[in-house]
């Protein structure tokens, strides 16, 4: 029974739990249990199990009364370690919040708890969400459910992608039903794709950012991962709206998600931005990405090439903004408050050995990067540049907008690559390479599985839409998804 | 442009990182990777473009002024290090 | 007259800017919903937004934006319809989030001036560089443990309007009128309590010194936090002392923070940083632009109050008062109240004489107050009885000289003027008969005085009006007695 359970998709179990056909508490048993066996993956930082069992049984006790919340009333997932959580260690993957338990509840979890939602743990990612590999993480990498079957890396433990690798791990390898992930530059999707489970970032705007620990403010946004389109945006549905705490939260009704998701894409204009290729980037990638157009197509979209002309400076953009706003938003983590404290002689000192040891190597690097950037002499040529480049960013997606209804891009560069591969930070940057461009636009994008690499890896395919559009981007995820028919091998277990 | 170690020197103070000597050439060498990497955003041309200030286009919303907040000592002081009789502390400072 | 500092070399001129903080009148933050009360348990007025916890963000108080644009009027600048709050980044103990939210490029007023009155009766202007919105850091116990400094949050994130003149003033007096002025102003608008004890107002001090005569300006020192008039201007003066001092031996004035020491009477570098400061604004992204219209503007102007200069204005043209006079009245909404009261503006034909009601108000309320070390607010004679008196002596009930006295039991008892007189038998005789007798008495006791009177020194006519005040326990009315003993006495 418990295998069994866990194979559901959010959609399934919702109806399971209303036909009484098992109890949010078994579900939520059945997610520990398959967890229990799978240690070695790391997908938590925190484990809440108490909790968990607590919130499924008050989900069975409203169900009981017929006082079921909705959709995700007593649907077990993973929260991201970046989401601050009311008397529950939060850490952000990093050393400097170890130990910390905020008092305070995040509007993301807030939602998902009030939605019904059974929360299993706080999950592993890279620190403060700087990485593509959750390899960053203090608490040790999360490793990716999948294998691949042949090739140079069959049998070798594979990153999840990330940030949010614990989550998406979580999910692939059946452990929860959904998991909620923050993208910045690509950590929602890019994981997504490495391991085979859809991920949505919606747009900016969409989802509150306030309680959950700011990495780029004006990139940041929290989304769904999932196993299918439906659940996303089931699980869309309940972590959206409008946040009077949050000033970057936009003033809209969040649409019935879900109610749209079968309406296919007939008279769809679909474009296929020319720049979105990479060097190096497997000929295996591009025939999928032109297998998906020829999928929308048959559905009855018409596909139009298009043109994105400033794609290629999106990366570097990003790694001049995103550093300049961490440098700055990270300041707060000075040893006095919360976290981590190093002490030295005066209150420099202080600062400065506490911020050493508590910040990981590229959490440094970044912020570093993001000073010099930021600091008198350079803010015109680094600073000042890239925000201007990325209003050509932005201008091309309007552009463009103004002829097509959504775009279609491979999500990634690659498969998931080894845990142990050796990569300089530019090589791992390039991980978020066609991810990034929507990110600086503030554009919602979606991963969807899509086909496996030769090596038999998952690769998923991106689409973008327009602003506040998640509704097209949907249904034209979940024609994607049919078509590819894909259906994830089950998670057998690797113990640890 | 070619970062040196005083610069690099000077930024990790102004980020309060402590940098130890024997990393300053390893840094400034992966620093100097990444400029070198977004130095091509230069030839892009930019004149009369104004720089994103924010990804919206709505502006601040505003708060009315009353006191809904504040009170909660406990709250603020609870991951405090080395708190003392409500005030948090840092090593004395001299000015 | 300049103010000129002689040196070794000749003389100096100062040149002085100043950014003065001034809190803003608003029940919360600037950016959290608590609350900005003075004083309380130590992190109590403490938001979790406050405190820089991870995730927190700020919203803003819609209050402190009219507050500033009702400021920027104030001061005839310009008030711009886009800001845009900036991120100030530097370390410090008692600034949680690392850095403070400020502006920068776009502040949310622009170029204004202020008009000083200085007391040779001439006016100085002096120009309005910027006025921004910025929050308060908290506050750091450097000597309250011996090992430890100790950090308060209870004022970090209260809004602070930032208001940068330009180098304008030229001497410590110059710089203490301005302050003065600002403060008057922002009391008026309700915008700051401009109580400068509990920091309410603060001053950032730029002094350098130059050659008379000079265009360009010589590097400057600020002198952090300086919270009263009377140290602003000490500071500058010992500040302007001490460069002349090093220009004049050769050195270079460096450019530098310090702090002014009262007790010592000196200004000392702040302890010097391995590397200068390098704030690296840039605008905050947890904030979106502020916009607004000129029509909110225009509704904002529309409730503004007569300020200071205007009021003044208006009290020398209507009642024809002295600029010293006026100046000293319009000091605070409060006292030029007080004198419209007196006065019985709108009162239908009651308007007292002004010059009477500004001297009463002036000399003798004013220095009743002060030697009871009250305000205006509490001066245990209102308005209304300063008014009732100043009838008394206009219809000759009493004389000005025990008007003082009746006065002096106001503010003792707080009783009603007529009551006084009536209970102390002050009645002003002007019984002629009753004054005859005591001119005829004093004129037949002092047969020498007479003699002298009369053989030339009328400067003796004085002391027979005191004579005859005196037996009457002064309550002869002055002009009948003057007039008899003149008659009597050439007679
Ligand atoms: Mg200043
Ligand atoms: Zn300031």
């Amino acid at each position: 029974m418990s295998n069994t359970l866990t194979q559901l998709t959010i959609a399934q179990a919702r109806d399971g739990l209303s036909n009484g056909d098992f109890s949010a508490t078994e579900l939520t048993q059945s997610c520990m249990d398959t967890y229990g066996a799978a240690r070695k993956l790391n997908i938590y930082i925190t484990e809440t199990p108490e909790l968990a069992l607590e919130q499924a049984a008050a989900s069975d006790a409203r169900r009981a009364k017929g006082e079921a919340l909705g959709s995700m009333d007593g649907i077990p997932i993973a929260m991201k370690d970046l989401f601050c959580t009311d008397g529950i260690q939060s850490t952000a993957g990093s050393h400097i919040l170890e130990g910390f338990v905020p008092q305070y509840e995040s509007t993301i979890s807030q939602n998902l708890k009030d939605a019904g939602s059974v929360m299993l743990g706080k999950s592993n990612m890279d620190e403060f969400a700087m990485g593509s590999a959750t390899t960053t993480s203090y608490y040790g990498n999360t490793v990716n459910p999948w294998q691949a079957a042949s090739g140079p890396d069959a049998g070798k433990d594979l990153a999840p992608g990330g940030s949010s690798g614990g989550s998406a791990s979580a999910v692939a390898a059946r452990m929860c039903l959904g998991a909620t992930g923050t993208d910045t530059g690509g950590s929602i999707r890019q994981p997504a794709s490495f391991t085979g489970i859809v991920g949505l970032k919606p747009t900016y705007g969409r989802c509150s950012r306030w309680g959950c620990v700011a990495f780029a403010s004006s990139l940041d946004q929290a989304g769904p991962m999932t196993r299918t389109v439906r659940d996303a945006a089931i699980m869309l549905g309940a972590m959206a709206g409008h946040d009077v705490k949050d000033s970057t939260s936009t003033p809209i009704e969040t649409p019935d998600f879900e109610a749209v998701i079968d309406q296919g894409v007939k008279g769809l204009r679909v474009g296929i931005p020319k720049e979105y290729t990479a060097e190096g980037m497997p000929e295996e990638i591009t025939s999928l990405w032109q297998r998906g157009a020829g999928w929308l197509r048959e559905a009855g979209a018409e596909i139009v090439d298009v043109s994105l002309p400033h794609t290629k400076y999106a990366l570097p953009t990003y790694y001049i903004v995103a550093p300049a706003e961490a440098s700055s938003n990270l300041a707060r983590y000075d040893g006095v408050r919360y976290g981590l404290r190093v002490e030295g002689n005066s209150l420099d000192e202080m600062y400065m050995n506490t911020r050493a040891e508590g910040f990981g190597e590229e959490v440094q690097r970044r912020v570093l990067i993001g000073t010099y950037v930021l600091s008198a002499g350079y803010y015109d040529a680094y600073y000042l540049q890239a925000q201007k480049v990325r209003t050509r960013i932005a201008e091309d997606f309007t552009k463009v907008f103004e002829d097509v209804d959504v775009l279609l891009t491979p999500t990634a560069p690659s498969p998931a690559f080894t845990l142990d591969a050796k990569m300089d930070p530019v090589t791992m940057y390039l991980n978020d390479i066609f991810t990034v461009p929507a990110s600086l636009a503030g554009l919602p994008g979606i991963s969807v599985p899509a086909g496996l690499s030769q090596h038999g890896l998952p690769l998923g395919l991106q689409l973008i839409a327009k602003p506040y559009d998640e509704l097209t981007m949907l249904r034209t995820a979940e024609v994607i998804e049919r078509f590819a028919g894909f259906d994830l091998p089950v998670f057998s277990g690797r113990e640890a | 442009m070619s970062l040196d170690r005083e610069t690099v020197r000077r930024i990790a103070y102004l980020a309060r990182i402590r940098v130890d000597e024997d990393r300053l050439d390893k840094i400034a060498g992966e620093l100097d990777g990444i400029l070198d990497w977004v130095e091509q955003l230069s030839e892009v041309d930019t004149d009369g473009v104004e720089p994103m200030t924010s990804v919206t286009e709505l502006t601040s919303p505003h708060r009315v002024d009353v006191v809904t907040d504040g009170q909660c000592p406990d709250k603020v002081l609870a991951n405090g290090f080395d708190t003392f009789d409500g005030f948090f502390t840092v090593p004395k400072v001299v000015e | 007259m300049s103010y000129r500092i002689v040196g070794e070399t000749g003389e100096w001129e100062v040149v002085v800017g100043l950014e003065v903080h001034a809190q803003v009148t608003s029940e919360s933050k600037l950016f959290s919903g608590a609350s900005t009360e003075f004083g309380g348990e130590p992190n109590s007025h403490v938001s979790l937004v406050d405190a820089a916890m991870p995730g927190m963000l700020p919203v803003i108080n819609e209050h402190c934006i009219e507050q500033a644009v009702r400021t920027g009027l104030g001061l005839k600048a310009k008030v711009n319809l886009y800001s845009v709050f900036a991120r100030k980044n530097y370390f410090y103990a008692d600034l949680p989030q690392g850095y403070q939210i400020s502006q920068f490029e776009f502040p949310i007023i622009g170029a204004g001036t202020v008009i000083l009155d200085m007391p040779d009766g001439t006016t100085r202007n002096i120009g309005i560089e910027r006025l921004h919105l910025e929050q308060d850091a908290g506050k750091s116990m450097h000597d309250q443990d011996p090992r430890r400094t100790f950090v308060d949050l209870n004022r970090s994130g209260v809004a602070l309007m930032e208001i940068v003149s330009d180098p304008d003033m030229r001497s410590p007096e110059e710089a203490g009128i301005y302050v003065r002025k600002i403060r008057s102003i922002v009391r008026y608008l309700g915008t700051c309590d401009g109580n400068m004890e509990q920091g309410s107002m603060r001053a950032d001090v730029n002094v350098s010194v130059r050659k008379p005569g000079d265009t360009e300006l010589r590097t400057r020192c600020e002198i952090k936090n300086v919270n009263s008039v009377r140290f602003i201007m000490h500071a500058i003066e010992v500040e302007a002392q001490r460069q002349v001092e090093v220009w004049e031996s050769g050195g270079q004035v460096e450019q530098q923070t310090r702090l002014f020491d009262p007790v010592k009477g000196e200004t000392r570098a702040m302890r010097s940083k391995e590397f200068a400061h390098d704030y690296r604004y840039f605008p905050d992204p947890d904030l979106l632009p502020v916009k607004f219209n000129q029509e909110y503007v225009d509704g904002i102007a529309a409730t503004l109050p007569e300020l200071p200069d205007e009021k003044k204005q208006r009290y020398m043209a209507d009642y024809n008062l002295s600029a010293y006079d006026a100046e000293v009245l319009v000091v605070d909404r409060e006292t030029g109240g007080y004198f419209e009261t007196v006065l019985g503006r709108g009162d239908k034909g009651k308007t007292r004489d002004a010059k009477l009601a500004a001297n009463w108000v002036i000399s003798n309320l004013f220095g009743a107050l002060k030697a009871e070390s009250k305000t205006i607010t509490q001066s245990p004679v209102s308005a209304d009885q300063l008014g009732q008196l100043l009838d008394l002596i206009s219809d000759n009930t009493i004389s000005g000289k025990i008007a003082k006295t009746v006065f002096e039991e106001m503010i003792a008892t707080g009783k009603e003027p007529a009551d006084i007189v009536a209970e102390k038998g002050l009645k002003q005789i002007t019984d002629t008969g009753a004054i005859e007798a005591a001119v005829d008495d004093v004129i037949a006791n002092s047969p020498e005085q007479v003699a002298q009177y009369q053989g030339g020194n009328e400067k003796i006519a004085g002391w027979f009006v005191g004579q005859v005040m005196k037996a009457t326990q002064g309550k002869a009315n002055p002009g009948m007695v003057n007039k008899l003993l003149k008659e009597k006495l050439s007679g």
